[in-house]
């Protein structure tokens, strides 16, 4: 998906508008739960940080995945398995739900990686689709009715969760975490990699690099910061469903970044926001949800494709190029 | 008795098995149609297949148009249905990544989707079995409904006619050029769009055929679609696109290993065709019948 791709950090206006938005992302995003009700603004978050895991994969490995709804929606189940069955404190639980989507990444990726292109979406798809069957028949994740009345707890034994502000601002610091997490692997030598293996396959393979390595490690990893998101929701809603295994939910995370901007730091973090949103908007009205998700799939495919950010940044790229400095 | 198993059970999960393996043949024929030409993996098949069924119901509920004019008239407007896709949005899309195809058919999908379950709910609607193939025949050792024995043999039918028409017509050496060159082709004077439209329409419309033919069998549901689609995709997988007959081959052999394991290991049987197509990636990642990686 190399056309609709855009290198932050290429332009210097790109560069200062960005850490000022952070910036003011930031400040926002510490003082929202006074205005805003915190639920809300957390399942942001969580999805939020799920569609930038996504991208990691889409926008800077080139990597369609169909299946990521399986390292979502399965941390969720490990982590609130974890939390009320076994009891453990929340911190451990999301490192379980964390490693299990790592785990899981790594056989799903295992798989996946042997075809490119549009059979390595086919494959995904379909593994993630194997495991919601598993998730319908296993024991332990409550088939239809899913894990219910997932306690909190108290984060390093000191913070209690069940608090609202002190939950959100928990959640917040895992978002942020997650967030530079992303950021980091983006802008480090592996991250440079993972994008020549976009830009030209067989190219990184004759420069020597291990092409099916990068790609089962960008796999693992985005797999994992999809856990990490899933696990986090788990503990915010208190319950894990199978809603967040199903293939629709693979669906609405592409729609996130696609619409937000594939490749962008950024597009993935309003693309969730809007979708969330808009969900939240329906979810009051007559309108099916499905309808509108398939619809801005369709226009978003059709006449942008580059996406809100993407757009933004091709806008200031085209304002500096008729500028002289 | 085989292992265990009396004859009669074991025979009837073969029959179901080759039910399911008929509607896996002709679904993966028209991605693989569609794919060859297009490079677009159509994510509609199974809302086009859920649309056919739908068609069809909905003529008999408000037309009275019964089962054997269905037959004719629900592939037709299926494939209209098809070409006004591909003439509207598809044709915009060759020029970039075939990954935005996929996404534009997935919304696509949800779009139909979403509008027959806000009309008409998520519960199935029967579709009765035509008078003309009602009724069974016992073979002695299983009892055997005729519109079962009927899917199989149009199945096999609709497939052999698509393999014909792919491999021995005029139509089909255009179409089997221009997946090979397009340019070349074109610049001999065959309408290359129009031949990208055709086909896509002929996709669309062999799925809305599986359909009709499929509604007597299943219930006819809005969800019918998206349960299909993504087993097909693993059949595809398992088989490589590179060949229609390959394409249809697995079809029919998937579904009958999954009628097998509902036999002796039921639990299994929503996942065998998946386990299978991870064997398969392991041991032949292009598929069984494929040329491209």
């Amino acid at each position: 998906m190399t056309d609709a791709t855009v290198q932050p950090g290429k332009t210097g206006t790109a560069n200062r508008l960005e850490t000022v938005l952070i910036g003011l992302g930031v400040v926002a995003l510490l003082a929202l739960p006074f205005f805003v009700y915190p639920i809300f603004i957390m399942k942001m978050m969580c999805f939020a940080l799920f569609a930038c895991a996504f991208n990691l994969l889409l926008g800077y490995t080139g990597l369609l995945s169909f299946g990521h709804a399986a390292f979502f929606g399965g941390a969720a189940y490990f982590t609130a398995h974890a939390v009320k069955v076994w009891g453990v404190s929340p911190e451990i639980g999301i490192f379980i739900g964390v490693a299990g989507a790592a785990l899981l990444g790594l056989v799903i990726g295992f798989f996946a990686i042997r075809r490119q292109g549009i059979y390595f979406a086919m494959i995904t798809l379909a593994l993630s689709q194997m495991f919601f069957f598993f998730c319908v028949q296993a024991g332990f994740t409550g088939g239809e009715d899913g894990i219910q009345g997932v306690p909190r707890g108290t984060f390093l034994g000191v913070f209690d969760l069940h608090d609202e502000h002190t939950m959100y601002y928990f959640v917040a610091a895992n978002f942020l975490l997650g967030l530079f997490i992303v950021w980091r692997i983006v802008n480090s030598p592996f991250g440079l990699i993972l994008r020549s293996i976009r830009e030209n396959e067989n190219r990184a393979i004759s420069l020597g690099y291990s092409v099916q390595n990068y790609k089962l490690a960008a796999f693992v990893m985005s797999a994992a910061l999809a856990g990490l998101a899933g696990a986090i929701k788990a503990l915010v809603f208190q319950f894990a469903t199978l809603t967040d295994v199903a293939w629709q939910m693979s669906g609405e995370v592409i729609l996130m970044t696609l619409l937000g901007g594939i490749g962008t730091m950024a597009g993935p973090i309003f693309g969730a926001g809007f979708v969330v949103a808009l969900q939240n908007l329906l979810a009051t009205s007559d309108f099916p949800v499905t309808i509108a998700t398939g619809l801005i799939f369709m226009v978003c495919v059709l006449i942008f494709r580059k996406g809100i950010v993407g757009e933004i940044y091709a806008w200031l790229d085209r304002r500096r190029g008729e500028k002289p400095e | 008795m085989i292992f265990g198993i009396p004859i009669q059970a074991f025979a009837g999960q073969l029959l179901v098995g080759l039910i399911n393996g008929s509607f896996y043949a002709m679904l993966s024929l028209g991605l693989a149609i569609i794919f060859g030409l297009l490079r677009v993996i159509n994510f509609a098949h199974g809302a086009q297949y859920m649309l056919g069924a739908f068609i069809g119901y909905l003529v008999l509920a408000k037309l009275g148009i019964g089962y054997w004019p269905a037959l004719i008239l629900v592939p037709i407007v299926v494939g209209l249905f098809g070409i006004v896709v591909e003439r509207l949005a598809l044709s915009r899309l060759y020029e970039v990544d075939p990954l935005y195809g996929l996404l534009f058919t997935f919304g696509l999908a949800l779009v139909l989707e979403g509008v027959f379950r806000y009309v008409y709910g998520v519960s199935g609607n029967p579709y009765p079995v035509p008078t003309a193939l009602a009724g069974g025949v016992n073979l002695g050792f299983m009892f055997l409904p005729i519109y079962r024995g009927w899917i199989v043999v149009a199945s096999l039918i609709v497939c052999l006619g698509a393999w014909l028409l792919v491999e021995k017509t005029k139509f089909g050496s255009y179409l089997r050029a221009a997946t090979e060159n397009p340019k070349l082709v074109q610049s001999f004077g065959v309408n290359v769009p129009m031949l990208l439209t055709l086909t896509y329409g002929l996709g669309a419309g062999l799925a809305g055929l599986a359909g009709i033919m499929a509604a007597p069998v299943y219930q006819v549901s809005p969800l019918m679609g998206s349960n299909m689609i993504i087993i097909v995709f693993a059949v595809v997988v398992v088989g490589g696109m590179g060949s229609i007959l390959g394409a249809i081959l697995t079809g029919y052999m998937l579904g009958l290993a999954e009628g097998l394991t509902k036999v002796f290991y039921p639990e299994a049987s929503s996942i065998v065709i998946f386990v299978i197509m991870a064997i398969v990636l392991l041991i032949r990642p292009a598929g069984l019948f494929g040329k491209d990686a």
